[in-house]
């Protein structure tokens, strides 16, 4: 399972990376999501993935290691979170700026640059 | 000790009262009263630590490393006071430079959330809960930069945005890594297991993505160009929190990283911090000195200045730690103040443009004698705070036979002078040009507008003249931050798992 997700990651990384690198600002934003979608999922299997395990500690004494951690998870559900707000924020200040400027091309950006 | 939360509830409580206040005169007023309270906090949390040590708070009684953990030392005490300090006095600029048009209470909103995300930064005792406080300053300064609706804003704020995102990944990877090969995110926890692993091969990952992440914070050398391309955009009093506080919690971050933990392969890091910091020296010096206008003269030696705070990491002797925080302190207070007086230049002669100001030397002293205080500190001329940073630092460099480095921050120090001295020349003491005289109504200023400038400019001089207590804490935080045994101990406290 992991070595699955694993190419997961890094197809999702690939990909954001190319989409970060063209003109198009709605592709970079779309490149965003990707990447950071991978970096979700890099957290997520950090420590491992166990099937059918999860992490609720009854009255009786289990074995730690056969459950699945739940801190990652917890992790993940927090970064996701924080990435949704992320995403509605970048794609609200890419519609103020076409309003503006007219423009979805980054090559135009070069007004604040030098 | 529950009393090392406030700086985090206070400005969350303030968030909750701003919320529900509609009228821009009293949001500036409880903004105000808010960061005075702030300062008082932080005074009276730094002044009670010597006699109780390190102080920790478990969040929510869980036990350490299993919650989140704040931890108070002296470094983040120092910092502490000094980003209160400068949020004091960034409220009182505000009343008079935030526009009617950039929807005042809500800058207030995103200022007391911002104070919030770096309290939080400076305070938090787990990796974790550091991403989350830079997630909160990310987004409230996003929102900062891009209030108001020039597309020059906007394109500054699309440019800040999209490299800062990318160095937030990098921190949140980094993190995945680190879980996986540890199995904890608590600092101290981190530091107990990380000191005696001796692989440092199995740890450099996760080390060279947290430097990376925090590398594009702190805007050193080959990551720095969002800074460059958006400070000089938004309002002036986003700007001077920005120049002040932001590229600073970067700063804090490495320094903590790399002497809690990340301690394994110095030879490589040290060596790598010492080039890092020599090119961010020399590259932001060298731009500063081509551009004409002040705000992107400053924006550039923001970096340059960075570059100090790397170099004394690198050198890792405890004179030199000492240095980086000494100068830290000291930038972050000149720098904000020498943006604040550019503000003022602005008001009074309604150009950021070198070129078209001048004469103000005979028109307004006092502005010149405000400008003169954190010039001079940044340049380092003795007596003011700036000399003492940079001796202490090349002294370390020269004591540890680091000699390049030393001569290199020598060099960038004349670079900084001569950046500080154009300014001078041409808002001061050269003749205002006539054909731009006619256009703007040249106005005076009113005490509060000066005041925070003032407040700055004395903290300043204070810091020269007191420098010897000042270093005698900043050496304490080195030796705090070199020797972490007594950090992990006051955070795990009995707890061997």
């Amino acid at each position: 399972m992991e070595i699955v997700l694993a190419i997961l990651v890094g197809v999702l990384y690939t990909a954001g990376v190319y989409m970060v690198l063209r003109r198009s600002i709605l592709k970079f934003i779309i490149g965003l999501i990707f990447m950071s979608n991978a970096t979700n999922l890099l957290v997520f299997i950090s420590s491992g993935v166990v099937a059918g395990e999860p992490a609720f500690v009854g009255s009786e004494p289990v074995d730690a290691n056969a459950l699945s951690d739940p801190l990652p998870q917890a992790l993940v559900l927090t970064a996701i979170v924080i990435g949704f707000g992320i995403v509605v924020f970048t794609l609200a200040l890419k519609y103020k700026f076409y309003e503006a400027t007219g423009t979805d091309d980054l090559d135009q950006l070069k007004k604040t640059d030098n | 000790m529950n009393v090392i939360a406030l700086p985090i509830f206070v400005p969350l409580l303030l968030i909750l009262i701003l919320l529900v206040v509609k009228q821009t005169r009293w949001a500036q007023w409880i903004s105000i009263l808010g960061s005075t309270v702030l300062l008082f906090i932080s005074i009276i949390l730094f002044s009670g630590l010597k006699d109780t040590g390190i102080q920790t708070l478990n969040m929510g009684n869980w036990n350490a490393p299993f919650g989140i953990s704040l931890v108070l030392d002296y470094f983040s005490a120092l910092m502490l006071v000094v980003s209160s300090l400068i949020m004091f006095a960034l409220s009182v600029y505000s009343v008079y430079f935030m526009g009617e048009e950039q929807k005042v209470n809500k800058f207030y909103l995103f200022f007391f959330s911002l104070t919030m995300g770096i309290n939080g930064a400076f305070l938090t005792g787990d990796a974790f809960n550091l991403y989350v406080w830079f997630e909160v300053i990310l987004i409230s300064s996003f929102v900062l930069i891009t209030l108001g609706k020039s597309k020059e804003q906007l394109e500054g704020g699309v440019k800040y945005l999209a490299l800062n995102l990318i160095g937030s990944l990098f921190f949140l990877a980094g993190l995945g890594l680190l879980y996986g090969k540890t199995g904890t995110l608590n600092m101290a926890h981190l530091a107990e297991i990380l000191r005696e692993s001796e692989q440092p091969v199995y740890i450099n990952s996760s080390a060279a993505l947290f430097f990376m992440a925090f590398g594009i914070k702190a805007a050193v050398f080959p990551l720095f160009f969002w800074l460059p391309a958006s400070y000089h955009t938004p309002n002036i009093t986003v700007t001077s929190i920005f120049a002040g506080l932001l590229t600073k919690v970067g700063v804090y971050a490495i320094i903590r990283f790399f002497t809690l933990f990340f301690v394994q392969d110095q030879a490589f890091w040290l060596n790598l911090f010492l080039v890092i910091a020599g090119l961010t020296m020399v590259v932001g010096g060298m731009a500063a000195s081509t551009h004409y206008d002040t705000r992107r003269i400053l924006s550039y030696h923001i970096i340059s200045q960075i570059g100090y705070m790397i170099m004394g990491l690198g050198i890792y002797t405890p004179l030199a730690i000492a240095g980086a925080i000494f100068f830290t302190l000291h930038n972050m207070i000149a720098k904000t103040n020498v943006f604040l007086v550019s503000g003022l230049i602005n008001r009074v002669k309604g150009t950021f443009y070198l070129k078209d100001v001048g004469g103000l030397y005979k028109q307004n002293p006092l502005l010149a004698i405000l400008f003169i205080i954190p010039a001079f500190a940044l340049a380092g001329v003795p007596p003011i705070s700036g000399f003492f940073a940079k001796f202490i630092l090349i002294k370390a460099g020269i004591e540890d036979g680091h000699f390049f480095i030393s001569a290199v921050a020598i060099g960038t120090a004349m670079l900084t002078l001569y950046s500080m001295i154009k300014i001078w020349n041409e808002a001061f003491l050269k003749k205002a040009p006539e054909d731009k005289e006619s256009k703007y109504e040249s106005k005076g200023l009113v005490f509060g507008e000066v005041f925070p400038s003032i407040v700055l400019g004395a903290a300043s001089i204070l810091m020269g003249l007191f420098a010897a207590t000042i270093f005698a804490f900043t050496m304490e935080a080195a030796s705090q931050l070199l020797e972490p045994g007594l950090y992990i101990e006051s955070v795990l406290k009995g707890i061997n798992p």
